[in-house]
């Protein structure tokens, strides 16, 4: 179970900011139980967007998200929808957006933090691909997270040991960051690399104590 | 001038700027920095301190750009994100400055996988673009990280490095680009074997404008053995060795092998001072500090400007 909560509003516009045509998903597992991203959430942030001007070009609720075979078997019938839009909003949990950024050719944006796997570590692999940093960082980073993926959890572009699409750290670890310049080089967006992504904000993950403060 | 810098001046001059390498020992012993830093005397601009380079354990950067400056050279400090968050790297550059040490390079470090602590655990807090910007804010805006005024700003001329040889190469002065805009004064590059590889990123780097917008020091390093030479081209990541340099070394006999390392690092130097946009370079002699005098007097880099503080 990977627990997550939404981020503030004006975040995620900021985000959507120049896109105005946007497809949504949620997820009926973790983001449903947390609240974050179920039918509920998505119906919800679907009526906000629209009041701020946006068009939703539809919206779909996934069982679980982070299943790739799953996932990509329900978004098939959104071909249409997804195609009329200019970017993705997702809203669950780390893990699923980064599957949505692997099987979408289309911006994603990640509508929520991830704070904990709530002690359940190791129930599905996919996890490992949110690192639980309650600080969402895949708006910058292509969709593909640095932080449970680069060795040196590096938000500003690869090291000086990436070669030939592998990590220097092990020849068996791929380059995060060779797939993020790879995937926003095929969007046509690799621009979004060339701004400073500032210091992150780490108060608000596992490393800094115990999560009851936010789980009461 | 942002800094009493010496290496600032020679840059500002548009001289041709020379820097060197020194690594500390892996003990608490001082003689060996006094011994290395009277070879360097006279031959670079400034020498760096390697922080803990490939993560093995050794003595301070700034401790031994102390030592070194006693004997009257003026050192670069390189300070790593892998061993410190953001509250110890903001006390270290201001004790480092309190030192009268006017140098930074701002790294992220290498992985501790790779040094005698292999199961240490990594920080990165900051990567050294974000590091390079903290760096640039304590200095100009005089503000902590947490945006907290600073009584007395560190006045440091800084440094990040560049590796054109790594991958993706299409996004390397894109990445170069950020560590400009984050306030980086000066580059050191990655060791340069392959200077067409080079001078293509040289190239890409023009595009951008950056060669005017900081000071490129290019990397070099003379190769003492062949199997020095291969064992950088196979075992070193983010190290370009053409077969072509293997091959010339090879071609000498084995007593000339090291000399012929050394002419090979005065033809890099001379091949990479015409390119436009490379303002010096950095000499990366490690445990051959001998070599450097010869090399830069070889090269035609002697004498040193001086100039008064």
């Amino acid at each position: 179970m990977l627990i997550s909560e939404q981020k503030q509003l004006e975040e995620i516009l900021s985000y959507l900011e120049g896109d105005k045509n946007i497809f949504l998903i949620g997820c009926k597992g973790c983001a449903e139980g947390w609240g974050s991203g179920g039918e509920k959430q998505v119906a919800e942030m679907e009526n906000t967007l629209q009041e701020k001007g946006k068009t939703v070009t539809g919206s779909v609720v996934v069982d679980m998200l982070c299943d790739s075979a799953l996932t990509k078997l329900k978004l098939r019938a959104y071909k249409k929808e997804i195609a009329a839009a200019d970017s993705i909003l997702v809203l669950t949990d780390g893990a699923g957006v980064q599957t949505v950024a692997e099987l979408v050719d289309k911006l994603v944006h990640p509508g929520c933090n991830t704070l904990s796997s709530g002690g359940a570590h190791a129930e599905w692999k996919e996890a490992e691909r949110c690192l639980e940093c309650g600080d969402c960082m895949l708006e910058f980073t292509g969709g593909l997270c640095p932080i449970a993926r680069c060795s040196k959890h590096l938000l500003n572009g690869p090291c000086g040991g990436s070669q030939d699409g592998k990590c220097e750290v092990d020849p068996d670890i791929p380059c995060v960051w060779q797939q993020i310049v790879d995937r926003l080089t095929k969007l046509g967006k690799l621009d979004k690399l060339e701004r400073l992504v500032t210091p992150k904000n780490w108060s608000v993950s596992l490393t800094s104590g115990p999560p009851v403060r936010r789980l009461s | 001038m942002k800094t009493k810098s010496n290496l600032e001046r020679v840059l500002e001059a548009g001289q041709f700027a020379v820097t060197g390498e020194l690594g500390p020992p892996q003990s608490a012993d001082s003689e060996v920095i006094r011994r290395k830093a009277k070879i360097l005397k006279g031959s670079v601009d400034a020498f760096n301190v390697t922080d803990g380079q490939t993560a093995v354990v050794r003595m301070a950067s700034w401790a031994a750009c102390l030592i070194g400056k006693e004997e009257g050279l003026e050192p670069i400090v390189q300070m790593t994100c892998r061993d410190r968050n953001r509250i110890a790297l903001q006390m270290d550059v201001l004790g480092i400055a309190a030192l009268g040490i006017n140098n930074m390079l701002c790294l992220t470090g290498d992985h501790q996988k790779f040094g005698n602590h292999p199961m240490a655990k990594g920080v990165y807090d900051l990567d050294s673009i974000q590091f390079v910007k903290m760096v640039k804010d304590m200095r100009d805006e005089r503000k902590f990280q947490c945006g907290e005024e600073i009584a007395v700003e560190p006045r440091l001329f800084i440094g990040a490095a560049a590796n054109p040889f790594a991958d993706p190469f299409e996004f390397r002065a894109a990445r170069l680009a950020k560590k400009v805009a984050a306030g980086a004064d000066f580059i050191q590059t990655q060791i340069i074997y392959n200077v067409d590889k080079f001078a293509e990123w040289m190239k890409m780097v023009r595009d951008r404008g950056l060669h005017e917008r900081v000071k490129i020091l290019a990397g070099v390093a003379p190769i003492k053995s062949v199997g020095a030479a291969k064992y950088m081209k196979t075992r070193v990541p983010g190290m370009d060795v053409p077969d072509s340099i293997i091959d010339r070394l090879q071609g000498v006999p084995k007593e000339e092998v090291s000399g012929e390392g050394i002419k090979l690092c005065v033809d890099i130097i001379n091949q990479v001072r015409e390119i436009e946009g490379v303002a010096g370079v950095h000499i990366m002699a490690i445990e051959w500090e001998e070599a450097v005098p010869e090399i830069v007097e070889a090269a035609g880099l002697l004498p040193r400007p001086k100039f008064v503080p």
